[in-house]
């Protein structure tokens, strides 16, 4: 199914466990280091850097881009590394998580008490996915590398529903 | 003595790196299209092993990594006895390889230089290099890099000698079944049984560089193989984990000698992105 980000969270009660999803949208980059400064603002009142309410979040660590290029190759991170944080990332307003692999009890808690969505795209296919990225930019913690927050506009990146919000989970 | 100059291998290792990173191996490639067929009824299993055939080939085609984690670059090197380098050493003509190659060719560097501190050294330096002396006077140079959710997946067991095999399988499997999901499946599981607590971890990497379809040269570890990849097969994992027959395209066993005490095993997972490439200067 074709959607686009906007789509994708407002009829996010019709979207169902084991779903193919081609998305299309704005959605951010954050991996382990990413995570930790955005708590470490979070916890201590500042801005961050992103806007989270409505959002989607990548768990991706790209190659860089090549001169002319608009980003190197981008597959998923292993999405469990992110757990701890996930549950307060929810309740802060993202709504769709992307990743691989399975999460923790309380990720798919949270997801259900917060409407939001887990999908999963699949890990290996960096250069695949990297086609699906249109524009590609970093938003923040550059000094982080392959670790800062890129905003990808992405169209048809192929995925799969893998929690959905009524808490079905595909890895059960 | 034959002389060979450090950078003759600093060049080599710098195109290594590269080549590596855009061309999944043949016999790889080959193992997944035959389980697109074992996976005729499971549509999410199907769509996931032909996806990974077209990133092999938009990859080769256009010169994109594989996979963003182009990895810790490992090193197995055979040095002939009746080498000598001029002009350096192994170690720092290899990690010179690795940070031009990274650099130049737009790898992703995901080494820190502190395991605590965490800070990237921007180069992926230094290499993870083992090196053994053998007759003749050539340089064998294995490179496989390693991506680090795969890495996390994988474990090491001081076993007791009485539980015997049953142990061993028992250990492999839970292991897999605990980990394997998050490890990109279809995975290559690489075993090293015997040695110490610091060898058997080497004998499962080293197992790794075997070719898929290639025989155990000892016909009993040969059937243990066979056994090991059935049983994990019918965990039901599946490619990426969201259930399948295909949860393994092979599983190598290494072994080596060991104490009458002791019974190590190693598993080193691999992920589906199983980039290697053996060169001989």
């Amino acid at each position: 199914m074709k959607i686009n980000l906007q789509d994708l969270i407002f009829n996010v009660r019709n979207i169902k466990v084991g779903q193919e999803v081609l998305l299309t949208g704005s959605i951010y980059t954050a991996r382990d280091a990413a995570h930790k400064r955005i708590m470490a603002i979070l916890d201590n009142g500042g801005d961050l850097p992103v806007d989270l309410k409505n959002s989607a979040i990548y768990y991706c660590g790209p190659t860089p881009s090549k001169p002319g290029e608009i980003i190197g190759s981008c597959g998923p991170t292993t999405s469990s590394r992110m757990d701890v944080y996930t549950p307060r990332l929810l309740k802060e307003g993202v709504k769709v998580l992307i990743g691989k692999g399975s999460r923790s009890e309380s990720v798919i808690e949270s997801l259900k008490g917060n409407s939001a969505l887990y999908l999963v795209a699949t890990g290996g296919i960096g250069a695949l996915i990297s086609k699906t990225v249109k524009r590609s930019e970093i938003l923040a913690f550059e000094d982080l590398g392959p670790e800062a927050i890129y905003k990808f506009e992405v169209e048809n990146m192929p995925l799969i529903v893998a929690t959905d919000s009524f808490g079905n989970n595909i890895f059960k | 003595m034959r002389k060979i100059e450090s950078n003759i291998i600093t060049d080599a290792v710098k195109i290594l790196c590269a080549q590596t990173s855009y061309n999944l191996p043949d016999d790889v490639l080959k193992s997944i299209n035959s389980s697109i067929c074992h996976e005729e009824s499971n549509r999410l299993a199907r769509l996931i092993l032909k996806q990974i055939t077209e990133n092999a080939a938009v990859a080769k085609e256009e010169q994109i990594p594989l996979c963003q984690d182009t990895g810790t670059a490992n090193f197995f090197v055979k040095i002939g006895q009746e080498v000598y380098l001029e002009d350096g050493n192994i170690y720092d003509a290899i990690n010179r390889g690795v940070s031009l190659g990274y650099k130049d060719n737009y790898l992703r560097k995901s080494i820190v230089s502190d395991p605590l501190e965490r800070k990237n050294t921007k180069d992926n330096a230094p290499a993870s290099i083992y090196i053994d002396i053998v007759p003749g006077d050539k340089i064998e140079i294995a490179f496989l890099p390693k991506g680090g959710g795969s890495e996390n997946a994988s474990a090491l067991k001081m076993l007791i000698p009485l539980v015997g095999w049953d142990g061993v399988k028992d250990f492999v499997l839970s292991v897999i079944n605990d980990k394997g999901r998050n490890a990109c499946p279809p995975l290559i599981v690489g075993v090293g049984i015997g040695g110490d607590f610091a060898s058997v971890g080497l004998l499962a990497k080293k197992a790794l560089l075997r070719e898929i379809g290639s025989k155990n040269k000892n016909e009993f570890y040969n059937q243990k193989e066979q056994e090991l990849l059935f049983e994990i097969d019918k965990l039901n994992i599946g490619p990426m984990g969201m259930g399948g027959k295909t949860t393994a395209l092979a599983v190598f066993i290494n072994t080596k000698p060991t104490h009458i005490a002791s019974l190590p095993v190693a598993v080193n997972v691999q992920c589906h992105s199983c980039r290697r490439k053996t060169i001989t200067i």
